[in-house]
């Protein structure tokens, strides 16, 4: 790997920070707005120091009410800016819901493709932080499940800047899930790589014998899973879908061929959700390479846990690990 | 300013006492708005006989909010933006949409017909009081641009019982975003009447709660509309934030032709609005003031013919676009899997053809 243009080690929170602060720059019909991303800059600081930096009238804070903020960012779209928005938490993007989904998803089709909504709708993430309820969910399906909508996760802070930057820049309506269990945790970021397409996901390790196929915040844990897996004689690949629509079943069908055996980890409760569908297009698509059914670890189906026994709820490296041990080796 | 009932001409087409004609818009302009109200009546008309003849899928008609609709479009200038709902058809056309363009989604296609940016009219929208907050973002992107560019978004007394209702009023108070919300007050929500909508003493009251001056006129009154309106509008345009704007009136049909009103009101009470028709007092005045004779209704109504053959002749086709449009839209660039789905498509319609041939 290059390490000549690596930035020092920056939070993701940092890495979100820093692509905000360069599209508001590059492009000045980028405006950045929600609940307290002014002068506080956001309750996980994603958004610190913009409105000092580009005024009040480029970072500002709403009136609470997630509706009328997803509403007016549509308006200022169809009025020829780039808003980037912040539901403040997963959970709290629910008011938000029906602007989502009956209007950020539909504008382009509704119009013949005349009005295109380039705007990113951020959204903290999934578990992990021991929030109180009401502060984490697992939301994406909802967002993946509505057509129309671009959905994004990602899972390094590489991966956070530059997805976002890619995201600001579509014509097209991105809701971009961010990991916040991750939004301190800090790694090396090269702002001068090229930015990666939306729609492309990327295999952080490489596996002979099985395959975890994961995003945002599963990521992790299955790169966990996988070196633990290594210690105990199993040569384990991580893929990382980053872009759930659209999704690259180009990249995911590629490894599961390669290993045979495939295990989807994510954090949502799994009837009917995102890992279903991975596991339902690589069924489809790879069936002949298959030496054992696609395995899910996900979330059980109760509402979530927080937080006390969150930690039961969440996929982990053991269980990821139970069910790579499965897979039908017996047999093979 | 908001519980008194702002009014110029009475049914009969009489100034009302305490009214000084000079305020009245000029002779002119309220002809202009007359002629207006004729071709919007007979839009109105001929669309709900499409219906009738199955050439439309459904048409909510403002038959009687005819005032509303032409004050709303013709208050705005080129660069301003209306936002309508399914029931302002009428308005479009006014503010100069083609009608065939305005009826394609009534018709059963499934876009809204014209270019929005184009016309500067957004899609007509059907879930309640949504685009209300689209038309705050409009005005304030046009605000932190430096335009001067007016919002005129519009809703019915149903719409202000939902949320984006009121966030969208509290938004543009907190923004001074130029937007004048006109809210017709058509008294139902399908079968639900106002009392079971709001206890407020009028939906104009409810600008109070938003710090947004609120007005309430007469809804069949063109020349107290307009002028309420315009002012609304100039006010929007140099700054002084938005305005709400509760027009009385009276949806004299039922909600739309799938609709049976006898379910849920009286003729006596549909009776009673009649007289207060907006055309008949516009005429009425018109009349008096000597600028309107038969010879120039004549010639409205046949402007009104004009157009109403013209819907015809466009709703006469098929209309429908190709399939595969279905998904050229949806991403600026379609994803791998809407190509794949676009494609199993194209192949089951070929199948089709070969089976037929």
């Amino acid at each position: 790997m290059s390490t000549t243009t690596l930035t020092p080690k920056i939070t993701m929170a940092q890495a979100i920070n820093t692509a905000l602060r360069d599209a508001m720059t590059a492009d000045d019909r980028v405006v950045v707005f929600g609940e307290d991303v002014g002068p506080l800059g956001g309750v996980f600081r994603v958004t610190d120091g913009l409105t000092a930096s580009f005024g009040e009238d480029r970072c500002f804070d709403t009136p609470l009410a997630e509706s009328g903020i997803v509403g007016m960012a549509i308006g200022m779209a169809m009025n020829g800016m780039r808003p980037v928005i912040e539901m403040q938490f997963d959970a709290f993007a629910f008011p938000a819901f029906e602007q989502i989904v009956s209007h950020v998803a539909k504008m382009a089709n509704r119009t013949r493709g005349k009005v295109r909504l380039p705007m990113v709708i951020r959204v903290p993430y999934a578990g992990g932080v021991g929030g109180v309820e009401h502060h984490c969910d697992s939301s994406e399906a909802y967002y993946a499940h509505t057509p129309g909508l671009l959905v994004v996760t990602p899972a390094t802070n590489a991966d956070a800047y530059g997805l976002l930057r890619a995201a600001i820049d579509s014509p097209d309506p991105v809701i971009f899930l961010e990991p916040k269990k991750q939004y301190f945790s800090k790694e090396e970021v090269d702002v001068t790589a090229p930015v990666p397409p939306i729609g492309r996901a990327v295999v952080r390790r490489e596996g002979r014998d099985a395959t975890l196929i994961t995003y945002g915040p599963s990521v992790p844990v299955a790169l966990a899973a996988a070196e633990q897996a290594a210690a105990e004689g199993r040569d384990v690949g991580v893929v990382d879908v980053r872009s759930i629509v659209p999704f690259d079943d180009e990249t995911v069908c590629a490894a599961v061929r390669a290993t045979g055996r495939a295990v989807v980890v994510a954090e949502a409760p799994g009837f009917a959700s995102v890992a279903s569908e991975i596991a339902a297009r690589v069924t489809e698509r790879c069936f002949h390479h298959l030496e054992a059914p696609v395995r899910r670890v996900t979330g059980f189906d109760i509402p979530f846990p927080a937080p006390k026994l969150e930690r039961h709820q969440l996929p982990g490296v053991d269980r990821i690990l139970d069910a790579v041990d499965d897979l039908q080796w017996e047999e093979s | 300013m908001s519980d008194s009932l702002s009014r110029m001409l009475d049914e009969h087409g009489n100034v009302v006492e305490g009214v000084d004609p000079a305020t009245l818009p000029p002779l002119a302009d309220l002809l202009d708005g007359y002629r207006a109200l004729v071709v919007a009546r007979r839009f109105n008309d001929q669309a709900s006989a499409l219906v009738r003849q199955g050439r439309l899928a459904v048409y909510p008609s403002s038959h009687g909010q005819e005032a509303c609709q032409v004050a709303a479009a013709t208050v705005l200038g080129e660069h301003d933006w209306l936002f309508p709902t399914y029931r302002d058809c009428a308005a479009v056309v006014t503010r100069g949409v083609d009608p065939v363009e305005v009826l394609t989604l009534l018709a059963g296609e499934w876009h809204c017909g014209y270019d929005p940016v184009a016309t500067r009219v957004a899609p007509q929208c059907t879930p309640l009081a949504t685009q209300l907050p689209h038309a705050v973002g409009v005005a304030h992107a046009a605000r932190l641009k430096g335009e001067d560019t007016v919002v005129m978004a519009l809703c019915g007394d149903g719409a202000t019982s939902e949320g984006d209702f009121h966030e969208a009023l509290n938004f543009a108070a907190v923004f001074r975003a130029p937007v004048v919300f006109l809210v017709q007050n058509n008294k139902y929500a399908i079968s639900v009447p106002l009392a079971r909508q709001s206890a407020a003493p009028s939906l104009a009251a409810k600008g109070v709660g938003y710090g947004v001056p609120a007005e309430l006129v007469d809804g069949n009154d063109l020349a107290a509309l307009t002028s309420v309106l315009a002012a609304a509008v100039e006010r929007a345009r140099s700054g002084g934030g938005p305005t709400l704007v509760e027009a009385d009136t009276y949806r004299i049909q039922a909600h739309t032709n799938a609709d049976d009103a006898s379910r849920y009101r009286n003729d006596d009470e549909v009776a009673k609005w009649l007289p207060r028709d907006p055309l008949l007092r516009l005429k009425a005045y018109l009349t008096a003031q000597g600028v309107l004779d038969a010879e120039r209704e004549a010639a409205f109504a046949q402007v009104a013919e004009e157009m109403a053959a013209h819907v015809r002749a466009g709703s006469a086709g098929e209309g429908t676009a190709d399939p595969s449009e279905l998904f050229r839209h949806v991403f600026a660039e379609p994803t791998p899997q809407l190509r794949e789905q676009s494609e199993l498509l194209a192949a089951e319609l070929t199948a089709d053809l070969e089976a037929a041939r």
